[in-house]
């Protein structure tokens, strides 16, 4: 027996895996340098990036923050010796850019205006807040509108008696006249009381108790503000008929579908920029003589019209996402159309759709620079309007792409907000 | 025994339209299209109204008027004294031009940024990322605005061309010139071309009037002019393209009754070049190179900037969108496909095209056709840059001059209808038949 | 959800929003505002100021309105409009009137159905061109690169100058004047046209003017003025006098420094006609008797209007030309108060 050994008896000491695949090296070489042709691509990448800071850097860094004028910061950029941005109009008109027209004291409105509507979200958006929030974001669409426009408080109130009205009617008639006449006086009742009550009502009101804060113009809007403005005011109002759009294009009765696929076809086919056209020079000749919404409104109503029919689309694919299940399921247990939609299906549906209404919101917010083509002072439209200043006459990239990065972080943050919530809301479906 | 007796007809009573499920949902749909007609003819009355008020009923007849405008980028004869219809339909082409060639454009770059997003290469991965997010998260109209900006800044203008040293040159052997007012490329011409042929010809009209000197009618005559070279060229092509598909069958039945494929390609090619050679030749064809003259290059074909801008920044846009479907569509193949493919022994960029792509046209399709829809919708921005589309020429300067609004707007909006819904049938029947396929 | 209500709310404005009667004029006093299309920036003549308010020659015209009808010349809502929107925003009532460097012509006057009250700037559509381009004369432009603004009469005129002296040209066209330097310069156009007043006011921006010359061709007449609907003529009447009002102050003598002065009575008829310490001109045209002291001491007369917006004195530096007073050689020329 000899001691000589043919299997090793003993552990060989862990090596280091070799040099080149761990450590930077390893990652650089599985990632940038793994054949030849990905290495060229990667230098050649490169060689772009560095171009292009090289080219944009210096020109984003210029000390012409403090510059008065257009020939002030040429002054300042001839010492520099090489091209550099004009940044003293940004300075001199951010907050123009920010608010429009609307008067300096009360840009707090805007601001508290914009933060309730995150407060208001919130319990839309995350399931595990208190659900008493919830009466505030009821409360909010009636406190927007007269945070930004002004005026008495008695306007939103009554119009917010309007829906209490029609609540109760379906409510306490229901007993005495049957269910379906209860529910087609909870859709008279309100509409009656808006068109010919409450304003007297209001009025009335205001001369007993004035209470309101000072009124704001439409034509005060201008720069984000407008642009969040039409959006935000758009996208919600475009909801609800938008689940009646999609409702009406699912639906048995060929007369309701066929109104509502056209109505959405139509939309879909048009551009926007014809749409605003209509706002901008016809709709007034469709309104009864005399009726003169200002062009803000028209903007808004147009944009709804546009945002209801992309929101139909939304909502009907999440009503198709839906298993068919849910709908047999609602029926079984008795429920009339109306309340599986409201107890069964919206809920459901609505849930599925969120991402969808968000990049909804991001498309409708990133159109509302279209409206500097009919002469809104959107970012766009003040751009033009401020560079006819003769102080400023003459800059191009500055503005441009200040209004470009700032409408980058807006619809940035809301897209990967969106991305977050669908991957929420997939595990929770699924 | 029992006998069966049917029920007793219910006598119809009013209250059976509300309450009878049986007659609600017509009820409902009659109170639907009532409501829909009431409306619909409060809008038209309140129109008639306010028109009748304003003192312009509605009138088409300004559209036969002389437009009195010109336009840079056409291609059909146009000038200024020909009818705003005329402007319109030029209008109505380009938007058909930049939607096309933007179309081709955005799916291109689309379908690689797509795949390269995918990438393994962790610098161009990320770059793409970029590129996606930027363009995605900008409005396109501020896109249209910067690109116009950048083509106007950065490349030289025609005078620097110009002078003993000129700061800027032609490329490619002096046949491409890169201005900012546009790109010059080389034009076919035929030196015994077969002249147009003027399509709907109005002899009413002063164009087709034979000039006093006798010399020939005047090259506006006629709404269209076909180029009869074209048309020959087209139609030796085809045919070649033709012949050439029939020596493909024969080489596919040969390949399946004897399992040896002939070698075809020198006669496939044969068969389309050397016709086409012949017709180039006895039409003399050759090329006509742009060439500064006076203040601007003559010759050529001129892509003006107006049109490059549009095109760039249109498909730029689209192509974002378009390489997150692709991608969505290549995520959603099952990785068991990758992995079976490459078990056969296909390398990666053949498992790309041949296996992974195909599948996922299926997922892509659909929404591929409405960004192309929008891209259609989205070159209604051109006015932005001057590029004179149809909402330039109809509902832009058409409007002005005449102050035609609801004629002109409506106009407009049906012809962008019409071209959305034929888009979208046109991809729903392909659609289908991908479909199809799968099945 | 719970937003329909806005629905209501919109409703509610559109209801409460006002219901035209038949006098402009007295719509705009009972509004307590006066709505005044202006141009969405033209330096010079409109553009908003870093604090947000409107500055200009033509903004001026709504300010002297606005302080002749309801006394107070900051009592305006100022409303942007494009050359599309401009005359229906007019003729659908949602502005009293349209001070936007608009040309009087024929078909706007009559099948469009305005009414131009009168003339507050005398323009011409010129060209211009680089220096080293070393051309003299318009005519010399043959095959020439030429930027245009769309949306106005400028590109109709250009349309026939060319086809008349049978030259040819590629018309580049732009949507605003910010566009048109900006190609301009780079060289992406060979010369720049519109107002003659337009191009002075461009050039005195640029970094060397002296590069930079107009060529002596005017090709067409841009009389430019603020204009109201037809039919109104009440209005038509209070916009048209006021304008009158500021160039006969200039005539006069009447200035915003010696007003006061001079409002106390003087020994010429007119001007006490015009201040309204004699005889009754404002209340035939249904104002007080100040309604011209007030339009003058909104901004000035005419003459310290053009100086202080568009003169020598400013960036633009135009001279008065054709606009300077009949008694100077220009066409200004107010019929008499009386």
């Amino acid at each position: 027996m000899s001691d000589t050994h043919f299997v090793r008896n003993q552990m060989v000491e862990e090596q280091d895996p070799p040099a080149a695949t761990t450590g930077v090296a390893g990652w650089l070489r599985e990632n940038l340098f793994s054949s030849v042709s990905n290495s060229i691509l990667t230098l050649l990448s490169l060689a772009f990036v560095y171009w292009l800071l090289a080219q944009a850097l210096p020109w984003i860094v210029s000390p012409t923050w403090h510059a008065e004028s257009l020939t002030e910061c040429r002054e300042i950029i001839a010492e520099l010796g090489y091209g550099g941005a004009c940044w003293g109009i940004i300075r001199e008109r951010w907050l123009q850019f920010m608010f429009g027209f609307y008067p300096a004291e009360l840009y707090w409105r805007v601001v508290l205006d914009f933060l309730l509507l995150a407060v208001a979200l919130a319990p839309v958006l995350f399931t595990n807040l208190p659900r008493k929030m919830l009466y505030f974001s009821a409360i909010y669409p009636f406190l927007m509108p007269w945070l930004l426009w002004g005026g008495t408080i008695w306007n939103p109130i009554v119009v917010a008696l309007g829906f209490v009205i029609g609540f109760y009617a379906q409510r306490l008639l229901k007993p005495s006249i049957g269910e379906l006449a209860a529910t087609i006086a909870a859709f008279v009742l309100p509409i009656i009381w808006w068109l010919f009550v409450a304003g007297p009502v209001a009025d009335a009101l205001a001369s007993v108790l004035p209470l309101s804060i000072q009124a704001v113009e439409s034509r005060n809007f201008g720069g984000y503000m407008l642009s969040i403005t039409i959006g935000v005011v758009a996208i919600a109002l475009s909801l609800p008929i938008g689940i009646l759009l999609a409702l009406g294009r699912q639906s048995d009765l060929l007369i309701v579908r066929s109104l509502s696929v056209g109505f959405i076809e139509f939309i879909r086919g048009v551009p926007l920029i014809t749409l605003l056209f209509v706002a901008s020079t016809l709709l007034n000749i469709f309104m009864p003589p005399g009726t003169d919404f200002d062009i803000i409104l028209r903007v808004i109503i147009m944009v709804t019209l546009f945002a209801s029919a992309y929101m139909a689309e939304v909502i009907r694919g999440g009503l198709a996402a839906l298993p068919r299940g849910q709908y047999e399921a609602a029926d079984a247990l008795g429920l009339d159309f109306w309340m599986a939609q409201r107890l069964i299906i919206m809920p459901q549906a609505l849930k599925i759709s969120i991402p969808g209404i968000v990049s909804t919101f991001i498309g409708v917010f990133k159109d509302t620079t279209l409206v500097s083509i009919i002469g809104l002072l959107d970012p766009l439209g003040l751009s033009r309007a401020i560079l006819a200043d003769s102080a400023w006459n003459g800059i191009v990239w500055e503005i441009y792409g200040f209004i470009a990065v700032m409408f980058f972080i807006f619809c940035f943050s809301m897209s990967r907000y969106s991305m977050y919530l669908e991957r929420k809301l997939q595990t929770g479906h699924r | 025994m029992s006998t069966m007796t049917d029920p007793p007809k219910e006598s119809f009573k009013l209250g059976m339209l509300i309450y009878d499920t049986r007659y609600r949902s017509i009820t409902i749909q009659i109170v639907a299209l009532i409501g829909f007609l009431i409306l619909a003819g409060w809008l038209i009355n309140n129109t008639v109204h306010n028109l009748a008020v304003l003192g312009k009923p509605i009138d088409f007849g300004f559209l036969n008027d002389p437009a009195g405008y010109d336009i840079n980028q056409r291609l059909i004869d146009y000038n200024s004294q020909n009818s705003h219809w005329r402007a319109a339909f030029v209008g109505l082409l380009n938007t058909l031009l930049v939607a096309l060639l933007g179309c081709i454009t955005a799916t291109i770059v689309g379908v690689v940024v797509g795949v390269l997003r995918l990438s393994n290469n962790w610098l161009i991965a990320r770059l793409m990322t970029i590129y996606v997010e930027i363009f995605r998260n900008v409005p396109v109209l501020l896109w249209i605005v910067f690109t116009m900006a950048i083509l106007i800044e950065t490349l030289p203008a025609p005078r620097d061309f110009r002078g003993e040293n000129p700061e800027a040159s032609m490329m490619l052997f002096d046949s491409v010139a890169l201005t900012n007012r546009g790109v010059y490329i080389p034009e076919p011409l035929f030196s015994r071309g077969l002249g147009d042929l003027p399509i709907l010809p109005d002899r009413a009209s002063d164009a087709c009037a034979v000039p006093e000197d006798g010399g020939p009618v005047s090259d506006a005559c006629g709404v269209f002019q076909v180029s009869l070279d074209m048309l020959l060229i087209l139609a030796v092509l085809g045919a070649g393209l033709y012949v050439s598909g029939l020596i493909r069958k024969r080489a596919d039945r040969i390949q399946n009754e004897t399992g040896d494929r002939p070698t075809t390609w020198h006669y496939r090619l044969g068969v389309v070049a050397i016709p086409l050679l012949i017709v180039l030749v006895l039409l003399g064809f050759h090329v006509g190179l742009p060439a500064l003259k006076g203040f601007n290059f003559q010759g050529g074909i001129h892509l003006r900037n107006s049109l490059i801008a549009l095109w760039l920044a249109l498909s730029l846009y689209t192509a974002a969108f378009i390489a997150e479907i692709v991608r969505a569509g290549i995520l959603a193949i099952s990785k068991g496909q990758t992995e079976a493919a490459a078990a056969l022994g296909l390398r990666p960029n053949r498992i790309m095209s041949m296996v992974i792509l195909p599948q996922a046209l299926r997922v892509i399709i659909p929404p591929l056709i409405s960004q192309y829809l929008n891209l259609t919708k989205n070159s209604s921005l051109a006015i932005a840059v001057g590029y004179m589309d149809l909402t330039g020429t109809l509902m832009g300067i058409t409007l002005n001059q005449t102050g035609r609004e609801l004629e002109t707007v409506l106009m407009g909006m049906l012809v962008y209808l019409s071209i959305s819904l034929s888009i979208s049938a046109a991809m729903n029947l392909y659609n289908q038949r991908v479909k199809l396929v799968e099945r | 959800m719970k937003k329909t209500v806005l629905v209501g709310a919109l409703a509610l404005a559109g209801l409460s929003a006002g219901v035209a009667s038949a006098g402009t004029l007295d719509d705009v006093k009972a509004r307590g505002t006066l709505n005044c299309g202006v141009n969405t920036g033209l330096t010079g003549f409109a553009n908003p100021s870093a604090s947000g308010e409107w500055e200009g020659f033509d903004v001026a015209i709504c300010r002297a309105v606005a302080a002749a009808v309801l006394s107070d010349a900051t009592a305006i809502e100022f409303i942007p409009t494009t050359g599309k929107t401009r005359f229906t925003a007019l003729a659908s009532g949602e502005i009293d009137m349209l001070a936007r460097n608009t040309t009087w012509t024929f078909t706007r006057d009559v099948d469009l159905k305005f009414e131009f009250v009168g003339v507050n700037y005398y323009d011409g559509q010129g060209f211009m061109v680089p220096k080293e381009l070393g051309v003299s004369s318009a005519k010399e432009l043959d095959g020439a690169t030429v930027c245009i603004q769309t949306g106005t009469t400028t590109e109709l005129n250009l349309a026939d100058f060319f086809r008349a002296n049978n030259i040819s040209y590629e018309p580049v066209p732009v949507e605003t004047d910010n566009e048109a330097q900006q190609q301009y310069l780079a060289g992406a156009c060979d010369t720049y046209t519109t107002d003659a007043s337009g191009l002075a006011a461009v050039r005195a921006t640029f970094e060397s003017p002296g590069d930079h010359i107009l060529l002596p061709e005017i090709i067409s007449k841009e009389p430019l003025g603020p204009l109201v609907r037809h039919g109104d003529n009440e209005w038509g009447d209070v916009v048209r006098w006021t304008l009158n009002a500021l160039i006969s102050a200039e005539e006069l003598g009447v200035t915003s420094a010696n007003i006061e002065e001079l409002s106390g009575g003087t020994n010429n008829p007119e001007i006490n006609r015009l201040l309204g310490t004699e005889g009754s001109l404002g209340e035939m045209l249904g104002l007080d008797g100040e309604w011209a002291k007030r339009a003058i001491m909104a901004g000035g007369n005419y003459g310290e209007l053009f100086e202080k917006n568009i003169g020598e004195a400013t960036p633009i530096g135009l001279a008065r030309g054709l606009n300077a007073q009949w008694t100077n050689g220009g066409l200004l020329y107010s019929p008499p108060f009386r």
